[in-house]
């Protein structure tokens, strides 16, 4: 079931993630990472040049997966294009059926691969959130009226719910709403105290909320994430349990089946960022009865 | 007031390769007051100049080196100097090194800084860039403080996921200017209107494109 029609049903909705290649091997991202998930989430997120680093862009990766007969999710930053140049992409992948997209502002050129590249955020994610609104009423952002059909563009959003402060990253995920965002998939989660806290302070805001899973490789992984990634916290118990595991693989898989357990109750579905572990994914889902 | 650095030594050197003599030129203005080319700095360079064997002819420090006029009349003082001079070499801003090369008209010019932006005094040699000359001013709406150009992502809508315990993801030193927002709404004891408003349109960028100039009839008389 594609993304879209799981929420309209109501579902407990599932994606996860691949990430383009540095390079023109698109299959291989298909075959050894988008292929064990198959039939088992409702959409697979395609990354748009994530952490800044040059690679194969998301709309490549979510053409193969249509042809693969998988359901992509096409992941827009803000940081290389400007408004032509999005809202062309935008309608140019809607033309291939390929219209459920996150809206992300995206990570700073300087903390990537090409540091001295122009950073562009000539719209940021909310203005991206409005641009999807715009072009399914058949209007482009300068008001010329597009020819033929409207698209029928389903933007969503992410959301920090780890942020200290948090009351700035709700106030801003309230204005992706209001500018027409459908979904909302979270930074990793780790605690789900911590999330149902956030849960509480959101309320009811008439979207899913997809709770962000970032399966633990190693105890030094951890370590970088909470060294790192803004509001991303993993527990020191987690971390001890990843150090002395005899296997890592299956200590990643107990400790995101407890957290998973946890996260199920307080939100309306999971977004797995695997890193390369799509296989893993599976054995959670199974495990989890999902 | 225009932010300068001063330019690698040896790449001025690069630039006046084939120019034995040169006549320097500095800026009693902005770059008076950032270290780059006061007199303290031209009388610097032009020793360097000449222990790098090169023949300097003359400096002048003028009021203010973006004045086309002002720069005109020094040079046409100094006019014996600057004849023997095969080069001028500018230490003020891009906007000086082109008034002084419009000056100078057939003699060549070499620019000894590097411009890099507008900035205003923070405190004593502490100076940020706050205004990024946008064209429309929306500072009232984010308690004063200005998102555009605080932010380096230009977020007017809130902070990006990269803002960690209130600071930038992109310079963590700093505040993330939402956090700014914030602390200005709770000094002025109100909501400023941008954290209550649900959308801002995208910025009209025809308004900040470059060249940008302003040409007006001066009201005479004061």
């Amino acid at each position: 079931m594609a993304l879209r029609e799981a929420i309209a049903a109501g579902k407990f909705v599932l994606t996860t993630e691949v990430a383009p290649p540095k390079g023109i091997h698109l299959d291989h991202m298909i075959e050894a990472e988008a292929e064990s998930c198959r039939g088992r989430v409702d959409g697979f997120n395609v990354t748009d040049l994530q952490s800044a680093a040059m690679r194969a862009s998301s709309f490549a990766g979510c053409l193969k997966l249509k042809q693969a007969g998988l359901d992509p999710v096409l992941q827009m930053v803000c940081r290389d294009r400007n408004r032509l140049s999005l809202q062309s992409e935008l309608i140019s992948a809607a033309a291939f059926g390929i219209d459920e997209v996150l809206c992300l502002t995206g990570d700073y050129t300087t903390l990537g691969d090409h540091p001295d590249a122009k950073p562009v955020f000539d719209l940021d994610s909310v203005q991206l959130i409005h641009t999807c609104t715009r072009l399914n009423e058949g209007f482009d952002l300068a008001d010329n009226e597009l020819e033929g059909p409207a698209p029928t563009i389903l933007p969503g959003c992410v959301v920090n719910p780890g942020a200290n402060p948090l009351e700035p990253q709700i106030m801003k995920l309230r204005k992706k709403v209001a500018a027409g965002a459908k979904f909302v998939q979270t930074q990793a989660v780790y605690d789900p105290e911590l999330f149902a806290n956030f849960m509480s302070q959101v309320g009811d805001i008439g979207v899913p909320i997809m709770a962000g899973i970032v399966m633990l490789k190693s105890a030094g992984m951890a370590r970088y994430m909470n060294k790192n990634v803004a509001g991303v916290t993993v527990p020191d118990a987690m971390i001890q349990r990843m150090k002395s595991a005899e296997s890592k693989v299956a200590t990643s898989i107990e400790i995101t089946v407890e957290l998973v357990k946890g996260l199920q109750p307080l939100c309306q579905g999971l977004h797995f960022m695997p890193l390369g572990w799509n296989q893993h994914v599976v054995t959670v889902l199974d495990e989890c009865g999902l | 007031m225009t932010a300068t650095e001063k330019r690698v030594f040896d790449d001025i050197l690069a630039s006046l390769e084939k120019r034995g003599s040169v006549f320097v030129v500095g800026c009693g203005d902005c770059a008076t007051v950032l270290q780059t080319g006061g007199e303290f700095e031209v009388k610097e360079m032009s020793e360097a100049l000449t222990g790098a064997g090169k023949t300097v002819t003359g400096w002048v420090v003028p009021e203010v080196s973006c004045k086309i006029l002002d720069v005109k009349k020094l040079l046409r003082q100094n006019k014996e100097a600057v004849a023997a001079a095969d080069a001028i070499l500018v230490l003020a801003c891009g906007a000086g090194v082109q008034a002084v090369s419009e000056a100078a008209e057939s003699k060549p010019v070499v620019a000894g800084l590097d411009t890099i932006g507008q900035v205003d005094q923070f405190r004593l040699g502490q100076f940020y860039e706050w205004c990024s000359s946008c064209g429309e001013c929306i500072v009232a709406d984010y308690g004063g403080v200005c998102p555009i150009t605080r932010c380096p992502k230009g977020q007017v809508h809130g902070p990006c996921g990269g803002a960690n315990e209130g600071k930038c993801e992109v310079n963590p030193e700093e505040q993330c200017v939402w956090t700014l927002i914030y602390e200005r709404a709770e000094k002025l004891g109100e909501e400023p209107v941008a954290i209550g408003a649900p959308y801002h349109e995208p910025r009209d960028h025809r308004k900040s494109s470059a060249p940008r100039q302003k040409v007006f009839e001066p009201r005479r008389g004061g």
